[in-house]
Formats: C-alpha cells, structure tokens, sequence
C-alpha cells in the first residue's frame, strides 16, 4: 500500500480526503501510483501529471524528505508502505 | 424578468457581473471562482432552453481544464474523465484553452476551442467533452507556426454561421486558416495580412493575426485585427483590405462586430507593438459605422488617463437590443456600454489582468 497524501487544494479531486491509498502490485514507482489514480481519482491524476504522462512542472512530490525529481522521478521505485507528499511549488505571481 | 451576465476572466480566476436587462448597475462576484488559475477563456451559449457557462482555466500548477455551468455560474462540473487532453499519439500536452466558441443555432451542440499549442477541438455534445481536430493539427505547416508572446496559439474559432463545414481560425502566429470540409483539410487565408516582422512581409502564412470577426447575417465578410493591421474582407477571406485609415493606430488585439448592424465593428487602438498603451494616453474604443471606411473614439464614461491595453479576447457584444459592448483592461477594470458604446459604465476595478469577458442577456 502506497499513500499519497495531498495538499488541500487537491483534495476536493479525491472526494475531500486527506490522502489516498493506491494498491502496489508488483514493485511499484511514482509513475505506476499516478497512472493507478487514473481509475480511482482522473481529476486528481490529471493535476498531477499532463496527458502524456508527463509531471506537471510546478507539482513537487517527495518521498521522505527527497523530491523525487532529485531521484529516478516518475521511474523512483517505492517500497510497500511509504508515503508520497505532493506539494505545489513556489511559483505564480 | 431577464438578467445579464457577464464572465469575467482573468489572471486569477474568474469574476462574473450581474445586471438586470438594462445593464446600467452591475453587482461583480466578492470573490473569485476558479481562484488563482489563468482564466483565458469562457463562453456563453445561448442556443439550448438553458444557458450553458464554460470557463477555461489554467493553473500553474495543476495543469489547463474546462469546466461547464448549468445555473448561471453557481455550480462549475467536467467530466470525470475530464473534457480536453491531446491522444497519446499526438504526443503533446495542452497548455492552456484560449478560446470557448458555441457554433451557429442550426449545429446544436457543437462547441469549438482554441489551444495552446496551436489546435482546434469540437464538441458534439454541447462543451462536455472536446476532440482534436486532426485536419488542422496535421498540417505540414505546424512546424512553421511561431509563439508568440502569449504561447503558440489557436486562439480565435469563427464558425460559419450557415454552412457547418466553414470554420475559420487565427493563431498567432501562424494566421488565418479555413476548413471548407468540415476541418478535413485546411488552407491558409492571409492574402493582403501583413507580417512586418517577417523578412517577407507578405508571406502565405506566419501572420499574427489578433482577433477576427464577423457577423452572421454577412457572412463573407470578416474584421481582422493584426499585428499591425486593421482588415476586412469582402470575400470570406480571400482577400483583405486594410480599413485602418481612419484610426490613430493599426495596433491592438481585439475586434468585435455590433450584434445586429453588421456594418459597426469596435477596436481599442494602441500605439504600436513597440509601445503598446493606448493612443493619446487614454482609454478610448474606436466604432466604426461603416465597416471600416470611418471611425470616431468613444469615450464618454472612459478613463481619460490610461496606459494599459485591452486583451485579444477582453472585448465583446451581448446580444440584447440594444447592444451591450463590454472592454476589461490589464489593470483590472471593466466597462459595459448598453447604448452601442455612446456612454459606459464601470463594472469593476482593481481586478487582476482581465484576459476576456463574454456578456448575455438570458
């Protein structure tokens, strides 16, 4: 079990919950979690990452206190039961 | 008892103004729907029994999404699915939606929208859900079309208000293009649109061409607002001719048409693209009476000092009689006119960017 726990702007995407649990099957990576969210949560899978797949540039995730474009990105492998924290990053005027 | 409305969209969310029918005295939302997102599109479709809202909006962080209003603005849905992305196999991602554009009374349902990148996309069932237009994003010119300063863009859908397989668009940069086929093929409409920043200023394509308009009981004929360059064409784009002379600018973005005088078209002249404030200093709308042949500022309930644009989609029409014509400015201030623009009111100050505004009387 994966949790991903989101900030507050996201949460009415997940039905107003503080986080969400996806199932791992297999070893899992950020980008299998987000891809998972396409069936439970589109709307929220969708400010996450762009149609492509892609992370939206201005999202952070961090797993513990590493961003995970500071390690494999969307490839970070993650072990059964840690938890994904999305942030928005400094940015807008 | 009917009432207006009028979206406001801007830099941070999106504003909507109410009146009654005479529009005289507007009452402005306190607070903003869709907060902090880059409201540069809404739309107003009055076909059906019930007006449908759309907004799109763009977050910086959380990406571009539609979203439509079934009650006025009260309430805001899309789709779970969501309403617009690029297919896989495009392998693009949509930056922002700069154009929401119901099609004429007879196409019930069709809906078109503007991208970032430069692509068109269709409704069939009423603004829900959106396709890409293959014809248009498939043409060898693609690679060609420049960005401007605002991103690379379709930012203008013109449907043809009888045949519903004519469609014109504009991006900047990039032009006019025109589907006779229902948005199979697409071909270039620029002849006599300048491109003066181009070592050819007289290119097939490449022009930046601001806004277009046209009116649905004539309609060949269409208004252009260039990047320098105020245009009409008599013959449904194959042709334009500069109707620019009588104004102190051929700079600016929007051009709008009266709703029920297909002669009187509206402008908001900047000095030009090196100095882009207003003429004089002051906020001034040009109306022509004549298509273009002549123009008179307007200004009676204007700011006589200003130095900030008006948007390539912040001026509109309602289509009540008589007309509402609406501006919103980059600092934030809207003004709606319900006598053809002789006299104003204000709306709203202080608000972020206005990027549009669309008005209705329902």
């Amino acid at each position: 079990m994966i949790a991903v726990k989101l900030p507050t702007v996201l949460r009415p995407f997940a039905g107003g919950a503080e986080q969400v649990e996806i199932q791992a099957d297999g070893e899992a990576t950020v980008g299998s979690v987000f891809a998972a969210l396409e069936s439970q949560h589109p709307a929220l899978r969708r400010r996450l990452t762009d149609e492509q797949g892609a992370l939206r540039r201005h999202v952070n995730v961090y797993l513990g206190n590493d961003n995970i474009r500071d390690l494999s990105g969307l490839d970070t492998t993650l072990p059964d039961g840690c938890e994904l924290l999305v942030l928005p990053s400094v940015a807008g005027g | 008892m009917s009432e207006a409305v009028l979206l406001i969209g801007t830099k941070k969310g999106l504003w909507i103004g109410r009146s009654d029918a005479a529009r005289q005295v507007w009452q402005c939302s306190p607070v903003p729907e869709f907060e902090m997102q880059g409201v540069y599109a809404v739309g107003i479709d009055t076909r059906g029994d019930q007006a449908r809202l759309f907004v799109g909006g763009t977050s910086e962080h959380w990406g571009p999404a539609v979203f439509h209003s079934d009650d006025l603005g009260k309430t805001w849905a899309e789709p779970p699915e969501g309403s617009i992305g690029f297919p896989k196999e495009a392998e693009a991602s949509l930056e922002r939606v700069w154009q929401i554009q119901p099609a004429s009374v007879d196409q019930p349902g069709v809906v078109y929208a503007g991208s970032e990148p430069s692509a068109l996309w269709k409704s069939t069932d009423g603004g829900v859900t959106f396709e890409l237009v293959r014809g248009l994003w498939d043409h060898p010119h693609r690679k060609e079309w420049g960005a401007g300063f605002g991103g690379q863009a379709v930012h203008t859908v013109l449907p043809h208000p009888t045949d519903p397989d004519r469609v014109s668009v504009a991006m900047s940069t990039g032009g006019v293009y025109q589907t006779r086929d229902g948005g199979a093929s697409w071909d270039p409409a620029n002849h006599g649109i300048k491109a003066k920043f181009m070592p050819d200023p007289d290119p097939e394509f490449g022009q930046c061409v601001h806004k277009l308009a046209g009116h649905p009981a004539v309609p060949e004929r269409m208004f252009a607002q260039n990047h320098h360059g105020v245009y009409r064409s008599d013959d449904g784009g194959a042709i334009w001719k500069s109707i620019a002379d009588g104004l102190p600018s051929d700079f600016g973005f929007p051009i709008v048409v009266h709703p029920h005088e297909p002669e009187t078209v509206y402008v908001f002249p900047l000095v030009a693209d090196a100095n882009r404030i207003p003429t004089e200093g002051k906020c001034r709308v040009y109306r022509s009476r004549d298509a273009g042949s002549t123009w008179e500022p307007l200004s009676a309930g204007l700011p006589d000092v200003s130095y900030v644009p008006v948007l390539r989609d912040a001026m509109t029409t309602d289509t009540a009689d008589p007309a509402g014509v609406y501006v919103g400015t980059r600092d934030g201030c809207v003004y709606a006119s319900a006598d053809d623009g002789d006299t104003w009111v204000e709306v709203a100050r202080h608000l972020p960017d206005v990027l549009t505004v669309r008005a209705a009387v329902i």
